[in-house]
Order: structure tokens, then C-alpha cells, then sequence
């Protein structure tokens, strides 16, 4: 089952991914602009559903890897995540039927449409987050225990290395993010080949779907004069945490990571309470007045109070009007298998996982 | 000492003269055709009260010649981009997110070639200078003689561009060459067209600066001169010249420089209110707050020193729907002297509540005497409302501070603004833009990414840097003061890397 992505439909997609970003993954500008040009040149995508995939079918997972400041500099080139694809299925010695990106949030969500659009494949509609996550391990396949290798990585001087084994995903994750490094911290992947039923079983389904329709129900909301955090609510059925000001932001890097925490004086409702968004790359937990009041795998989104665009953790600032909102999660990151892989203790914060939605 | 500040605005240049912090003369003349007429007409009355002993030292002039260029996508020249980036963007080539019209206004011969740096100093890959040499060929070939060169992470290293430029010279000999880093940021794409946009106002750049010259000399003033830039400083003029996009904002700026100069506040914010928009900016240390986002100038992205200013659509032609009540975001702009009511027209506008209101006198009173004081009443609260937000948006600190109210509109501006310490309006605010322009100082910024060093010897370095770049733009090194340090460490780069961006300001250097 395949249907066209139409170019209408790429605005949409990126507005929505940098929402489902939770504050990561990169803003989608570069991809988006990239894609564009594809679309000019007369490419287009066939979007897939997952339910389609044989049991068997081999799928590949692209991602581009690294900082996003060098991303700034070397702007990337889908050559390259299609490269990474050929890589890999020269090293399996099988074709790919379909590719898929590993995280629906931030500029990855179209890393796969970039990687299609060259090599004339479809893109599966899922993602293995739902959302955008630092690491290797924090996947939908990883706490699904699935293979972690191999793993193509492809640097743009004609590098390329192929990582045949690793004894975890945290492995996996230290080894790739070592070369990754090494070659100037941006390189695109192609992570652990999939199979159809593995897809089935673990991945997160119809984010595409989700993103383009989030994104496109803001851009409306914006034209008709609405109210887009509004409209974020209603179309994701989430829950207004916060609203009011930023009045702080403390940064930190340690251990590779942006830190830090973003506070918050509430103004409508919220006046006289203050919230404190912790962050590593992503939104982590929200503190009111001190006291966890929601946390990932929930979605923490920050949100421009006018506009409705997403705010990164890389760009908020002091003086923004910004209003914080809770998106469910994917079902399978709140099983205690998944509060494992993604929950506040995987990002160092003692506290035990309570959905703003349970 | 004397100095003059010159304004030069869409509709009238204003000039005055200062001794120290004195005002001697000003004058307001309607801006002319040609510019330089008006330049003149004014800086010929201010001269005639310069009186003995010292003539004038120097002369200040701001003008919104070159955002206008870029704007009107007019008298902007032909301009070739050599981009030192491959095997890195090339499906992003330069120019790729510029708006249509622009772009074939500019019509740009493009060049992709091998090199470049990464964020840690070491080559992308080796630079190729026969590359270059054959791109510059075919520039000469063409007759262009504006060429824009960027290369990646250039802020850091700069090797790559230097060099290709003297590769470029030397095939072209009389080549103006604007190298990305020296305008912008990190963010390739974004340097990139900072550096275009200043590679297509070269031309304009140098008759600017020459009919300004030729301004003064039949003015008989013989004083060095400067050009304002967006940052609230100055730059000689020759070498104002060379970078236009320096002075896209300086309009904005020296408004709430000489608000800042003439309520004798250092730290406030101002609000000017014009006919369609008012700007919102906010003074620290007497200078304007930079901006440290995307700014879009004639719909190119652009990451640059501008400064931040937050727009509202809110004005002294803004309409007013008479039946819904709702202010903008539509304004009657100019023809606000026949649609106004009380100017004769039929257009309900902010002005003519603020009329009926009794909160200023202009046009006939008797035209809005039919408006419900209801109506007018809430219209009013609405104006607050939408001040207050926008105020509070800006604010850089939770505590009360001052509000300047500036330009024609500034009647419509409340005396009491909720987070406001108090409202302070400026007579004759016209002239405020002359003497933001006469005040101002000379600056020297660094941003760059350090690695490997503490944070403490990083910001050490960067503060020295600066300051080398302030004495080298004109700044005397005694009179140096650091204006902001502000420091971000970058996430998943190793060796502690943090970006740190420092900004000193000085006195101009007299010899």
C-alpha cells in the first residue's frame, strides 16, 4: 500500500517533527530545503504502511548522526544518506524493499524521505521514538531487544565503516558515536537492517501520518488566526502543563550532552507558580513549584505561546512567551520495559515515571 | 568636541551639531531625490553655528539607503559566490533559499569548490587552487567584480577564504571581495547570503559614500566621517563602504541611541511608533540589545549583528474596525492625512481615538465626536494590551524599567504600561536619530567556538581578540569598556568546546 507524499505536504511534516522533537533532534530546516530541491528536480516519495511490509521484506533505518552546530557548517547532502543505504546493502548482499527513520522528532524525520527520494524506495510511515531521543539505545527496537548491528556510517571524504558487531546497544552507541566524532561529528547511518515483521512488531506506526497532520493543523490554526497551542492540544489530545515567560536558561555540556534547565514564570493561570524544564537535549521533566509534575517518555513539548512553532532546547531564551504541553507517549515507552530504556532514570533523575496522562 | 549626526530617512534628513554632550543647532529637511541635496541643506545650517574655535571633529550619518536597495531589489549589482565547502552541501548550493525576485535582480554566476575547515581547526579537505583560479577566470570572463566567498566554520578558521581571495586577486585585480567571515556566524547558509547581500551592495556602497563626501566638501566641512551601523557604533566611511549590510539597521538603532542620550537612560527600553509598525527594542549599557536569531532581510535568512527588535503591528494609521472594535494589523500608512476621520477621511484609525480621547491634538476634533467614549475607551485598553505584551515580551529582567516612547506615533504609548518603572516621551523626537547618530562609539566583537581551553581562559582570549578588532575599527584602546559576555558550551562536541561571543566598545581614536 503506497501513496504519494505530495510537496503541500513536506511544510507540514517538518512544523510537526521539530513539535514531536521535544525540544531535539535539530530543527528541520536544511533537510526541508534539500527535500525541496528533489521535489524540483521531479522526484517524489511513496509513503508505505508498515501493515504492508512482508515478514521478510529487509528495511533500512537512516539517521544523520551528530551535532547540530556542525550541521550549520556542513550542510548535509542526501547523497550521503543514500550512500550509507548502499553501503549496507552491499555489505548484506540483499536489496531493501522500503527505508524508514529512526525518530520522527527534529530533522531526522526526514532523513528517510531524503534517502527515498534518491534511491526511488518507499518510505515506511513509522518511526522507532515517536519523537526524538540522544541515543542509540532509546528505541522502540532496542527495548524490543532486537539486533543492534550491523551499522553503516558514511562521511563525506569517502569514508565509510561498517560496524559488523556490538555486545549492547549501549555499545553500539559508544563505538558509532566514537567514529562519528572522529570524522568531524556529523555523518549520516544506516542503522540495524529490519526485517517487515520486526517492523511490524516494534516499531512506532503512521508517525509520518501524525507529524504531517500535527504540523499542517498548526499552519491553519496560524492562517485562520486561531490559536495553534490549541490546536496542538486538541489534535494530539495532550494537556496544557504551563504558560508564562522564560525568565532563565542555564546550559551545560557534560558527558557529550546539552544540560541544563529552562525556568518559567507563569502569567493567566499560572500566575504566582514558576516551572523549571530540565533538559538533556530533549525536554526531560517539568518541575512546578518544585515537584515533578510531568516527565518523559511523556511528550514535553515548549511552544511559542503565538506562533505555536517549537522551541529547542539549543534556542530558548530569555523574554519568550511560551506555553509547555504534554503529548502521550507511544504505548510501548510507558511499559516497564520501555520506563527502562526512556524513563527520568535514564537521564539521571531519581524519580519514578507518572504519566500527566494515567 | 563637535560633531554632527545626520539621518537620512525615507521622508526628512535631520542633522544636528554637538559640542561634548551640548546641542548647538539642529534641522530638518525633507529628504530629496538625489539624497545628497538634503545632506547638504542640512549640514550647510548646522556648520553655520559651529562658531569659533574648533571646526567639527566628525560626522555621524545613518541612512536606510541600502536596506531599501535590498527591499526594492533595486541598484543592486551582479555578483558571483564561491563557496569552499565541497565534498560538503552540495545539494544546497549559495543562494538556494533566496525569494525569486532576488535572486535574478543579483543574478549570480555560482562556484562550488573543495576545502574548508571543521569545527576544530583541521582542513575539511586540502583547498585546490587551480579550483579557484579557474572560477575566478570565469568570473573575469563574465566582467563581475563583486565576489562573496564562504567556506565552512570560516569564524574559526579563516585560512581557506584569505587565501582564495588572494587567488582571485590575482586574476582579478580590482575584484571587491566579501569574505563571510567577516560579517556572520556560525550557520554556512545564513553567513553565506550576509556576505551576498554585501557582495550586491558594493556598487551602491562606494557612490554612497562618494556623493556623501562630495556632500560634505560643498558643505565646506572637512571633518573625517562615518557611517552608522546596526550595532549603535560607527565605521569610517570608506570602510562602511565596503560593508552596507552594516548599516541595514542603523535606523532603528540611532532612534533609540538618541532616545537612550536625550532622557539620559542607559538601560530602558524603547518604543517607536511610527504610521504601520512600532518597533520595540531594548537599550543595555546604552546600546541596543543584539539579536541572536534569524533575522529575515528582504526575505533572505540572515544570522548577523542587528539588533533585536520585536515589531507590532501597531501605529498611528493602524484601522480600527468600528464594529468589532479589533486594532490592525491593516494601516491607511501615509494616507493618513486624507483617510484618518479627523483628517477628513473615512478611515476609523488609532489616531482619531486617540483624538477623541483628547490624548493629542491634530486634524478636527469635531469628526470623532460621534464615537461612543465606550468604544473609545476599550479601543484604548486594547492599545495598552497590546503594548504591555509586547513590552513584557522584551523585557530582560523581571523587575520594573523604564519605557521610551519615540516617533510620531508615541501619543498612542500609555503613561502607565503594567512592568513599566515609568513612561518617558521625548520631545522633538525627530532629532533623536541625529543624535543617536552623533553619539555614537566604536566596537569590536568576537564569537567564536574554543576548545580545549577553561572556560575562564576562553572568555580571557575572546575579550583580548575583541579588543584588537575595536582598535583596528578606530577605537582608542584606553577608552575600551566589554559591553556583553556571554558564553554557550556546545552539546556533543568533545574537549569542553564553547561558543563565546564578546563585545567591547570604545571611544573613536582622534590622531
Amino acid at each position: 500500500m503506497l501513496q504519494e507524499f505530495s510537496e503541500e505536504n513536506i511544510e507540514p511534516l517538518a512544523t510537526g517533527a521539530w513539535i514531536l522533537g521535544t525540544g531535539g533532534g535539530g530543527n528541520p530546516y536544511i533537510s526541508t530545503l534539500n527535500l525541496r530541491r528533489l521535489y524540483a528536480e521531479g522526484r517524489r516519495v511513496q509513503v508505505m504502511d508498515p501493515m504492508a511490509l512482508d515478514d521478510d521484506d529487509m528495511v533500512a533505518v537512516v539517521s544523520k548522526m551528530g551535532a547540530p552546530l556542525v550541521g550549520q557548517e556542513r550542510l548535509s547532502d542526501p547523497v550521503h544518506l543514500a550512500r550509507a543505504v548502499e553501503v549496507m546493502e552491499d555489505y548484506l548482499g540483499k536489496p531493501f524493499r522500503a527505508i524508514m527513520s529512526v525518530e520522527i522528532g527534529g530533522s531526522n524525520a526526514l532523513s528517510s524521505f531524503l534517502a527515498a527520494a534518491m534511491l526511488g524506495r518507499p518510505v515506511v510511515n513509522a518511526d522507532a521514538m515517536g519523537r526524538a531521543y540522544p541515543e542509540a539505545q532509546m528505541t522502540s527496537f532496542a527495548i524490543g531487544n532486537l539486533p543492534m548491528y550491523p551499522l553503516s556510517l558514511v562521511d563525506v571524504r569517502d569514508n565509510e565503516v561498517i560496524v559488523t558487531r556490538a555486545a549492547s546497544w549501549k555499545w553500539m552507541e559508544r563505538i558509532s558515536r566514537k567514529v562519528c566524532t572522529e570524522v568531524g561529528s556529523t555523518a549520516a547511518t544506516c542503522k540495524a537492517p529490519r526485517t517487515g515483521r520486526e517492523v511490524k512488531d516494534w516499531g512506532i506506526h503512521y508517525t509520518i501520518t501524525k507529524a504531517t497532520e500535527l504540523g499542517r493543523t498548526v499552519i491553519e490554526a496560524r492562517a485562520r488566526h486561531d490559536d495553534p497551542v490549541k490546536a496542538v492540544l486538541d489534535h494530539e489530545g495532550g494537556k496544557q502543563l504551563f504558560r508564562g515567560k522564560v525568565i532563565d536558561v542555564a546550559r551545560e555540556t557534560t558527558g557529550g550532552f546539552l544540560r541544563g534547565r529552562t525556568v518559567i514564570e507563569g502569567i493567566d493561570a499560572d500566575r504566582g507558580s514558576r516551572m523549571e524544564l530540565a533538559f538533556q537535549n530533549e525536554w526531560a521533566v517539568a518541575f512546578r513549584d518544585g515537584e515533578p509534575v510531568a516527565m518523559t517518555p511523556d511528550l514535553l513539548c515548549l511552544l511559542d505561546t503565538i506562533s505555536g512553532s517549537a522551541i529547542g532546547t539549543e534556542s530558548v531564551r530569555y523574554g519568550q512567551r511560551v506555553t509547555v504541553v504534554a503529548l502521550p507517549a507511544p504505548e510501548l515507552l510507558t511499559t516497564p520495559a520501555g520506563i527502562a530504556a526512556v524513563g527520568p532514570r535514564a537521564f539521571g533523575y531519581d524519580i519514578d515515571f507518572r504519566s500527566v496522562f494515567s | 568636541m563637535k560633531r554632527s549626526g545626520i539621518d537620512v530617512g525615507g521622508t526628512n534628513t535631520d542633522a544636528v551639531l554637538i559640542d561634548g554632550e551640548k546641542i548647538i543647532a539642529s534641522i530638518k529637511v525633507p529628504t530629496t531625490q538625489d539624497v545628497m541635496s538634503g545632506v547638504k541643506a542640512a549640514l550647510s545650517h548646522v556648520a553655520g553655528h559651529v562658531g569659533a574655535g574648533r571646526p567639527i571633529d566628525a560626522v555621524m550619518i545613518g541612512t536606510t539607503h541600502f536596506t531599501n536597495a535590498v527591499v526594492e531589489r533595486a541598484r543592486l549589482e551582479r555578483v558571483a559566490a564561491i563557496r569552499i565547502a565541497l565534498p560538503t552541501g552540495a545539494s544546497l548550493p549559495p543562494m538556494c533559499d533566496w525569494p525569486d525576485d532576488l535572486r535574478a535582480a543579483v543574478d549570480p554566476l555560482i562556484f562550488m569548490v573543495h576545502g574548508g575547515h571543521e569545527y576544530d581547526g583541521s582542513p575539511l579537505v586540502p583547498m585546490i587552487p587551480d579550483e579557484i583560479r579557474e572560477a575566478a577566470m570565469k568570473i573575469r570572463d563574465a566582467g563581475i567584480t563583486s565576489i562573496a566567498i564562504s567556506a565552512t566554520f570560516s569564524p574559526l578558521t579563516t585560512e581557506c577564504e584569505v587565501k582564495a581571495a588572494e587567488i582571485v586577486r590575482s586574476v582579478i585585480p580590482d575584484a571587491r571581495i566579501t569574505l563571510s567571515h567577516t560579517l556572520g556566524r556560525i550557520g554556512l547558509l545564513e553567513r553565506e547570503n550576509v556576505a551576498l547581500l554585501n557582495a550586491a551592495l558594493q556598487a551602491l556602497g562606494k557612490t554612497t559614500v562618494k556623493a556623501f563626501s562630495d556632500a560634505l566638501r560643498e558643505a565646506g566641512v572637512t571633518a573625517p566621517f562615518y557611517l552608522t551601523q546596526n550595532d549603535g557604533t560607527v565605521a569610517l566611511a570608506d570602510v562602511a563602504a565596503a560593508n552596507p549590510v552594516h548599516s541595514f539597521a542603523s535606523g532603528p538603532t540611532n532612534s533609540m541611541r538618541g532616545a537612550a542620550f536625550l532622557t539620559g537612560l542607559s538601560d530602558a527600553m524603547v518604543i517607536d511608533v511610527g504610521g504601520t509598525t512600532s518597533d520595540i527594542g531594548c537599550l543595555v549599557g546604552g546600546f541596543p540589545r543584539e539579536a541572536n536569531n534569524i533575522v529575515h532581510i528582504g526575505g533572505v535568512r540572515t544570522l548577523f549583528r542587528m539588533p533585536d527588535l520585536l515589531p507590532i503591528a501597531l501605529g498611528g494609521g493602524t484601522i480600527i474596525d468600528p464594529e468589532t472594535g479589533k486594532i490592525g494589523p491593516r494601516s491607511v500608512g501615509y494616507r493618513i492625512l486624507t483617510e484618518a476621520r479627523v483628517f477628513g477621511g473615512n478611515t476609523l484609525t488609532t489616531s482619531d481615538v486617540a483624538v477623541a480621547a483628547g490624548l493629542i491634538e491634530i486634524g478636527d476634533r469635531d469628526r470623532v465626536r460621534d464615537l461612543d467614549p465606550a468604544f473609545v475607551k476599550a479601543s484604548l485598553e486594547r492599545i495598552r494590551d497590546m503594548v504591555t505584551d509586547s513590552f513584557d515580551q522584551m523585557k530582560t529582567s523581571a523587575e520594573d524599567v523604564p519605557l521610551i516612547a519615540v516617533g510620531g506615533g508615541a501619543f498612542l504609548i500609555p503613561d502607565k504600561i503594567a512592568g513599566a518603572s515609568e513612561v518617558l516621551r521625548v520631545e522633538n523626537a525627530g532629532v533623536a536619530n541625529a543624535l543617536g547618530a552623533a553619539m555614537a562609539q566604536v566596537s569590536g566583537e568576537v564569537d567564536q567556538v574554543f576548545s580545549g581551553l577553561s572556560r575562564d581562559e576562553a572568555l580571557a582570549k575572546a575579550e583580548a581578540e575583541a579588543q584588537n578588532a575595536a582598535v583596528a575599527s578606530g577605537a582608542s584602546r584606553e577608552s575600551l569598556k566589554t559591553l556583553e559576555v556571554e558564553d554557550i558550551p556546545i552539546a556533543y562536541l568533545p574537549g569542553g568546546a564553547r561558543r563565546v561571543r564578546v563585545r567591547v566598545i570604545g571611544d573613536i581614536a582622534f590622531n
